[in-house]
């Protein structure tokens, strides 16, 4: 965890990673929840660098400190359940994590990672990632592969990944020239 | 073709046919933001290219996660939100109202068949009065301020009836809390839950708030209750309104039905670290308490705080135990003071602070030291949640709490 991440907020833009790229991984379990990313006494805090400072802390104490940019987490069933903070994702961003895959996601921290710039990855057989396992993400072919293994993942939807190509919310929204209101 | 209760929301404000699954842009009528969610979602509407909020009136802002600012980065943000208001034209509540949910409803900013975002997860409470309401981040809060509008993808339903009569000191929370052991923490991903049935028919709004603001405890996009003559009895000098119907057809396709019989019921715990752990008060009575909080947009009502009156009744709460009592709002505080409850509790031995939200969300205060444990009358028990990761947190009716509180562990309210 370092400055060296710094990401200015006005420039979170998806920061997705490179075909063959080795991403390690930080293996956690189900029902993550946001209180549990970013405590809520830290909220006043809303710079990602900031936030990064205390990722995890009481939980997973040793994220912080040997976090490395590019780096990737690995949970099980419904991954960033409960409050709808921002800061959860933000401060995956000042910690350089551009990934999360999960066998499922909470809704709330699906659609805040998109937005914010983190790629929320579903991947049913997640639980077959180890700790510490070296995977690479193949977006476009459908896979991870994992010490040999390779592991479907789930497309994203199609109006979400709208979105992702532009890079966030954020950049979406001011590419936007009319917004297209009750156009299914 | 029958639909729910979501589906005519949707299908109304947008004057077509809009079904389960569909994606659509939706116009909001209302946007709430609080003092935690809203700094982001203001820099966010800005960076969009933002210069004027789509409907100053349509924007409720209020400060209620720390207040009185418990820091000075606290107090920085209340600045920088306050400026954003006066800049818009928004009436804001500030630090003088409460908690976020509670006042949006007593202010009659939300209504039955509304669409309401707020950058808060339990944001589903709004669905009490018959609205579509969901939490959503900061960023899509930052879009929802520029447009006015946001995407959705309509939820398909989970229809959970409700029969029977709740034995005396059982009720909503007790309910909710064995629905979500029922449901999971992540069964309702993506859907709604839609209350029904007559004992949901005979619930006061302070019960129906109770079960739709934990809908999100169950992964749920949306709690909601279809309006009756409760809820718009309860509209009238809130919001100028002609009734009109809004409920699920008979034949709507539900992602599922699932019934619940409420007369065999007891008061329910959820034991720590998850909310989906409900369980007999029975089988953890006796478990020590070093804190007790009554209070929340869950249950910090009036009709809560009657409840725990009435089960604390002459008696003192134990000394060496921390009674926090918090009035969700000031309309509640004052229902309260002029009952004689505040006094009440008061000399009972328990600190009651002003409407906000207190210890719930482990920020401003009220936080637990490793190894202590607190019973609570909130939504949630994640680890660290309250303070220590190594504390532990249990979650209860507010009579259940007020029976705990005076003997200092979890106890049966039945029995005091």
């Amino acid at each position: 965890m370092g400055a060296k991440k710094s990401v200015p907020v006005k420039k979170l833009v998806m920061n997705l990673p490179k075909a063959a790229e080795k991403m390690r991984v930080w293996k956690f379990g189900d029902d993550i929840d946001t209180d549990a990313i970013i405590p809520g006494r830290f909220l006043t805090i809303n710079n990602p660098d900031e936030l990064a400072k205390h990722i995890f802390e009481g939980t997973r104490d040793e994220f912080a400190k040997n976090v490395r940019e590019g780096d990737v987490i690995v949970g099980g069933r419904n991954f960033g359940c409960g409050s709808s903070r921002e800061h959860a994702p933000l401060a995956l961003i000042g910690a350089g994590v551009k990934v999360v895959v999960a066998r499922s996601f909470a809704r709330i921290f699906f659609r805040n990672a998109i937005n914010v710039g983190v790629l929320p990855v579903v991947c049913k057989d997640a639980d077959r990632i180890a700790d510490g396992a070296k995977i690479t993400l193949e977006i476009k072919k459908g896979y991870i592969e994992a010490d040999g293994k390779r592991l479907a993942i789930e497309p994203v939807p199609a109006f979400m990944q709208g979105i992702i190509d532009a890079g966030g919310l954020v950049e979406y929204a001011k590419s936007l020239k009319e917004v297209p209101v009750c156009t299914k | 073709m029958g639909a729910t209760i979501v589906e005519k929301i949707f299908s109304r404000k947008c004057g077509s046919d809009i079904r389960a699954g569909d994606v659509v842009m939706a116009p909001l009528d209302g946007a709430m933001i609080h003092d935690i969610t809203g700094p982001i979602a203001i820099q966010k509407f800005y960076e969009m290219g933002g210069t004027k909020v789509f409907d100053p009136k349509r924007v409720i802002m209020l400060f209620d996660h720390q207040i009185p600012a418990d820091s000075i980065e606290a107090a920085s943000n209340h600045v920088y939100m306050r400026k954003f208001a006066a800049e818009q034209g928004i009436h804001n509540y500030d630090i003088n109202e409460g908690v976020c949910h509670q006042v949006t409803i007593e202010k009659g900013r939300a209504a039955p068949g509304e669409i309401i975002v707020g950058a808060d997860s339990h944001t589903c409470m709004y669905g009490a009065t018959g609205a579509f309401a969901t939490g959503i981040g900061s960023t899509d809060m930052g879009f929802a301020l520029r447009f006015g509008t946001l995407y959705f993808r309509v939820p398909e339903t989970i229809r959970a009836g409700v029969s029977g009569k709740f034995q005396k000191r059982v009720g909503a929370k007790d309910l909710i809390l064995s629905i979500a052991a029922d449901i999971g923490a992540d069964g309702a991903t993506y859907k709604a839950i839609e209350f029904t049935g007559k004992t949901v028919r005979k619930l006061d709004m302070a019960g129906r708030m109770t079960l739709c603001n934990m809908a999100i405890e169950m992964g749920g996009k949306a709690g909601i209750v279809a309006p009756d003559k409760v809820t718009w009895d309860y509209m009238k000098g809130r919001r100028r309104m002609k009734p009109f119907a809004l409920d699920s057809d008979e034949e709507a396709k539900y992602a599922e039905r699932r019934s619940y019989e409420v007369s065999g019921l007891e008061p329910q715990v959820a034991v720590p670290h998850n909310v989906d752990t409900g369980v007999p008060v029975s089988r953890v009575a006796g478990t020590h308490v070093d804190q007790v909080f009554i209070g929340s947009c869950t249950n910090g009502r009036f009709e809560d705080l009657t409840e725990a009156a009435e089960v604390l009744g002459r008696k003192k709460f134990r000394p060496g135990i921390r009674v926090i009592i918090i009035p969700a709002s000031r309309d509640e505080y004052l229902k309260t003071l002029k009952a004689g409850l505040i006094g009440k509790f008061v000399k009972a031995g328990a600190l009651v602070e002003a409407p906000c939200c207190g210890p719930c969300m482990g920020g401003a205060f009220g936080l637990l030291a490793p190894g202590e444990v607190s019973l609570s009358t909130s939504n949630r028990n994640f680890r660290g949640r309250q303070g220590s990761t190594e504390g532990k947190v249990y979650l209860c009716s507010p009579a259940t709490a007020a029976a705990s509180a005076i003997t200092g562990v979890i106890t049966d309210p039945r029995e005091v």
